[in-house]
């Protein structure tokens, strides 16, 4: 069953049934078991008064005496009818309502007997004075009309009840169920952009965790979303100003007089271009991170191999500044994800060529201890407080290069942290510029 | 004309400082919000093309900071966040008019004049004085309706004058008009330009005011 009412309704009904049910069959357990002690106690009593009547008179027409037995109430008229037999078996008596044939063969005490189709409860006194046997007996019917009676007037009055009861329940649990009612038509009737926490003042406890999470995860798909949307903007951003930049040249070259100019801006125009190329590479590097969520398969990677493919996949590099590479970190092996370790490097040292002047060199070594990548530039470094900052999507900080985009370090520390490991910056103390350090988790499959 | 811009993309701020230059702008470009603050408080400028983002800062708050210093520079936005909403909050922080990237240059060159003007309380695009009429969106210049020949500099020194006609400019403010930072000025570049006006439109048209600096004659 759906619906958290309807179950609740048909457990309090049914188990306010039962409860009633059991109680019934408790009164008429118990009320039986009392009644068939109180009607044998007035079996016996009957059968001694009239044991006695017949001691005390010599009763020769004793049916003047018997018809008084049989003056019940109405319903229950005839309850119990009396035979006395002589002890040598002719019937003295009997009243009105006794059966003619002999009630019980028993000599005396207790007997049940079927007579003419119906059962009967008989007691028997002999009296060897009297000369006398006298039985007193009843219907068992009767008896069973009797409890069967008081079972009724019990559960009448609960079938008036039983349809209130219930109209009862079903309100009291609409009205239990309002909060999640309100909550409900609180969240349904959103905009799908609005994501401020459901108001949990007015909540009952059992609700307050359901609330909280939903809280929780209104908070989540907020982050998410403003996240997407500062960098949808930033990526608008960045890609419109190259392409104001290259329309504005552009509009120059066709309409400057002088060779200069004209050269001028097409030199700019070929420099924006090979800046917005980089830059279309790396929002799509980027989007690829974002959009994969299953680890990537790791795998043991020679990075020299990594530092050929990038040699011969990446657009011709500015020619004045050499990348210089250590053997000894050629030759080594790591567990790592080729894919993410390849675009990682490659950011790396786009960013290193890039800040290191003309004539400068980057240089790639390894770590004096365990995997560490290292590569150095010689540029002007990270001024200390931009630290933080540097990977962050789109920051550029003062010491920017003219073709930067802001997203290098940003990438490559996304595509490290996806592989488990961690990218450290810091500024080389003996000379000027940048130590960037990819150190890789140790492989936790062997 | 004397223009400011305020725009970290290296390609872009070459292209304006090119672009706005062959439409006779004299433009100086800072590439961060405290460059622009600075140049704002040393020179004046007839108006400002502010970019939004910039490395230190949004240009909204440098707007914001101008006009709470009460400074009157037309503005012009330059930004890639050309939503309307975005338009609207640039206008309502000072901004004088709006221009979505990536735009035509001829455009924004026509939007700045246009601030420009406003900003020196002229409702008409062409300076009329002395029987001299000058379009500052074609560069041309007719003396009493005749074709007259000018450079951009002297073009640029008689606008300067022509702005406010019967008003003193001083050579100082003249070569404010005429010269980026980056540019060097010779000495005696006004005389020089004056003496080539001189020339060209009548000795009496430009008057000298000892001391001080120059005049347009408003009586023909």
């Amino acid at each position: 069953m759906t619906s958290l009412r309807g179950r609740l309704f048909a457990i309090l009904l049914s188990a306010t049934g039962v409860i009633w049910l059991s109680a019934v069959l408790w009164i008429y357990v118990g009320t039986r078991g009392e009644l068939e002690h109180v009607l044998d106690t007035r079996l016996q009593e009957a059968a001694r008064m009239v044991n006695s009547l017949v001691a005390s008179a010599d009763i020769t027409a004793p049916a003047a005496v018997l018809p008084s037995l049989s003056a019940e109430s109405s319903g229950y008229e005839r309850q119990l009818s009396c035979q006395i037999w002589s002890l040598d078996g002719r019937l003295i008596a009997r009243s009105s309502s006794a059966p003619d044939s002999r009630l019980t063969e028993a000599e005396s005490g207790f007997s049940d007997r079927v007579v003419d189709g119906e059962t009967w409860r008989i007691y028997t006194i002999a009296n060897a004075t009297t000369g006398a046997r006298v039985m007193v007996g009843d219907r068992l019917g009767l008896r069973d009309r009797l409890v069967s009676d008081l079972i009724k007037g019990l559960l009448a009055p609960a079938l008036l009840i039983a349809p209130l009861l219930a109209l009862l329940i079903w309100i009291s649990l609409g009205r239990g169920l309002r909060p999640l009612r309100t909550m409900a038509r609180d969240v349904g009737g959103r905009d799908a952009d609005d994501m401020s926490p459901i108001d949990p003042v007015r909540a009952p406890a059992e609700v307050k965790p359901l609330m909280q999470a939903l809280n929780g995860l209104f908070a989540k798909v907020e982050a998410a979303r403003r996240h997407e949307r500062e960098v949808t903007a930033f990526a608008a951003h960045e890609l419109r100003t190259p392409l104001a930049g290259l329309k504005t040249q552009a509009q120059i070259a066709m309409s400057a007089g002088d060779c200069a100019v004209r050269q001028g801006a097409l030199q700019q125009i070929v420099l924006s271009v090979d800046r917005t190329t980089r830059l279309v590479r790396q929002l799509l590097a980027l989007a690829k991170l974002d959009a994969t969520a299953e680890p990537h398969a790791r795998e043991p990677v020679t990075v020299g191999d990594v530092f050929d493919e990038i040699a011969a996949t990446a657009p011709a590099p500015k020619s004045d500044v050499s990348v210089a590479i250590e053997p000894a970190l050629r030759s080594l092996t790591i567990v790592a994800s080729r894919e993410l370790l390849t675009l990682a490097l490659r950011n790396l040292q786009e960013n290193a060529v890039q800040h290191t002047p003309s004539g400068g060199t980057v240089t790639w070594r390894r770590a004096a201890a365990g995997t560490g990548i290292i590569i150095e530039d010689e540029g002007t470094g990270i001024p200390e407080d931009e630290m933080p900052l540097v990977t962050q999507r789109f920051f550029r900080g003062r010491n920017r290069s003219a073709i930067g985009t802001g997203l290098g370090l940003a990438i490559a520390d996304a595509a490290v942290r996806r592989m488990g490991g961690q990218l450290r910056l810091a500024n080389r103390r003996d000379h000027g510029g940048l130590e960037a350090t990819v150190q890789m988790a140790p492989d936790t499959r062997s | 004309m004397r223009i400011l811009v305020i725009e970290d993309d290296p390609v872009l701020a070459d292209g304006l400082k090119v672009g706005l230059g062959l439409a006779g702008m004299t433009v100086d470009c800072v590439d961060s919000c405290a460059d622009g603050r600075a140049a704002l408080a040393t020179s004046a400028f007839d108006a400002v093309v502010l970019d939004l983002m910039l490395t230190d800062g949004s240009g909204l708050d440098l707007l914001r900071e101008m006009r709470g210093a009460g400074d009157r520079t037309p503005v012009l936005l330059l930004t890639a966040m050309d939503e309307t909403s975005d338009r609207i909050r640039g206008l309502d922080t000072g901004a004088d008019d709006y221009l979505g990237k990536p735009f035509d240059l001829d455009e924004l060159g026509a939007r700045v004049r246009a601030i420009a003007r406003r900003g020196l309380g002229r409702a008409s695009p062409c300076l009329a004085a002395a029987g001299i009429l000058l379009d500052p969106a074609v560069l041309s210049a007719t003396l009493h309706g005749a074709p007259l020949s000018l450079s951009r500099r002297e073009f640029s020194v008689l606008a300067a004058l022509m702005e406010r006609p019967g008003t003193v400019r001083s050579k100082a403010e003249i070569e404010d008009r005429l010269y980026g930072w980056q540019e060097e000025i010779e000495s005696n570049a006004v005389e020089v330009h004056i003496h080539h006006l001189r020339a060209k439109i009548g000795r009496e048209a430009i008057e000298t005011v000892r001391g001080l600096g120059y005049r347009i004659r408003v009586t023909p």
